[in-house]
């Protein structure tokens, strides 16, 4: 039951007649997991800590840089140098003390993602590299596990979101691309905004999932480009050669893809 | 003959494969890029043999990564 609290900090919801006060139980019932504490992460955690979920699972294993900051807007000039996941819980219990916030300063990687997955409702891919973009897809689809994927660069991005059952983002994209042949943000840039525009999405998809209101991102891959503001939802269906959720699929443990970011370090 | 690309009509050369259009399209890493043709993701194997037809529904879909550096 709701407190009078949170009757009045939750009520813009509450009076949502599609959520209610019993969607906003089941937001702060909600357990969503996410990957990458930056340009996504960052905004997605904002919204869902905002939105009463009742536990945020952080994982990252960097920590910030003063690059970061012109998007990953969770962390703040003072944190340079913290563990992005420490930066992160700071500012939840400070917008929320509602939600619950587990840590993970460390890389998801195939002997652990599962672990770290199993406790969660719903997970979000704010990962950049295309090695921890399928790991997570490929850890969703055998655990079975609904999950949101984003990308972005420069100033176009992408999103979909897997439910058990439905197209995955390798039914799109077969294989990671050979390292370096995408830059990644560090390389190519991104416009600030647009990590913002994605990742609240991604929250939104989160908080879709964990109320059933409205019909997710599945079987759709949205693409949008800020330079003209044109967005464009593309029809997709599960690929039933698809290495990973296929009628014979030919991944059926996890590994790791070697690191593109490995490249960038020097 | 007319096709759509990326949800845009557009009149292209008759004959043309999945791997000529990709060329006339300057997309010039084919194996950055995953096609749909009328709502299936067509096999990269199949791109030189694939003939587009009039009134295709042609997506070209490319990878994006990035959001946490
Ligand atoms: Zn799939």
């Amino acid at each position: 039951m709701l407190n009078d609290e949170q009757i009045e900090r939750y009520s813009r919801h509450i009076i949502l007649k599609d959520i209610g006060g019993t969607g906003q139980e089941k937001i702060l019932n909600g357990k969503v997991l996410i990957i990458g504490m930056g340009g996504l992460g960052a905004p997605a955690a904002l919204y869902l800590a905002a939105a009463g979920v009742g536990t945020l699972g952080l994982v990252d294993g960097d920590v910030v840089d003063l690059s970061n900051l012109q998007r990953q807007v969770i962390h703040f000039t003072p944190d340079v140098g913290r563990p992005k996941v420490e930066s992160a819980k700071e500012k939840i219990a400070q917008i929320n003390p509602d939600v619950k916030v587990n840590t993970h300063h460390t890389l998801a990687t195939a002997d652990t993602i599962i672990d770290l997955m199993k406790d969660y409702d719903f997970i979000i891919d704010g990962t950049d590299n295309f090695p921890a973009k399928f790991l997570i897809n490929d850890a969703c689809v055998i655990a079975k596990k609904p999950y949101s994927h984003g990308g972005i660069l420069r100033f176009d991005g992408q999103t979909l979101t897997h439910t058990p059952g439905e197209m995955c983002y390798r039914c799109v994209f077969h294989s990671p691309p050979p390292p370096n042949a995408v830059p990644t943000c560090s390389q190519a840039g991104v416009l600030g905004a647009i990590a913002g525009m994605l990742g609240t999405m991604q929250a939104a998809e989160a908080l879709k999932y964990l109320t059933g209101v409205g019909d997710l991102l599945t079987n759709k891959l949205l693409i949008f480009n800020a330079k003209n503001m044109a967005f464009r939802t593309v029809k997709m269906k599960r690929n039933p050669k698809c290495p990973v959720c296929g009628d014979n699929p030919t991944i059926t443990q996890l590994e790791d893809y070697e690191q593109a970011i490995c490249a960038l370090k020097k | 003959m007319t096709v759509k690309i990326n949800g845009t009509e557009e009149t292209i050369d008759d004959g043309l494969s999945i791997s000529g259009l990709l060329k006339k399209k300057d997309v010039d890493m084919p194996d950055m890029v995953s096609v749909e043709l009328n709502g299936e993701i067509l096999d990269r194997e199949l791109f030189d043999s694939t003939v587009v037809k009039q009134g295709d529904d042609i997506e070209f879909l490319y990878f994006m990564g990035g959001g946490q550096r």
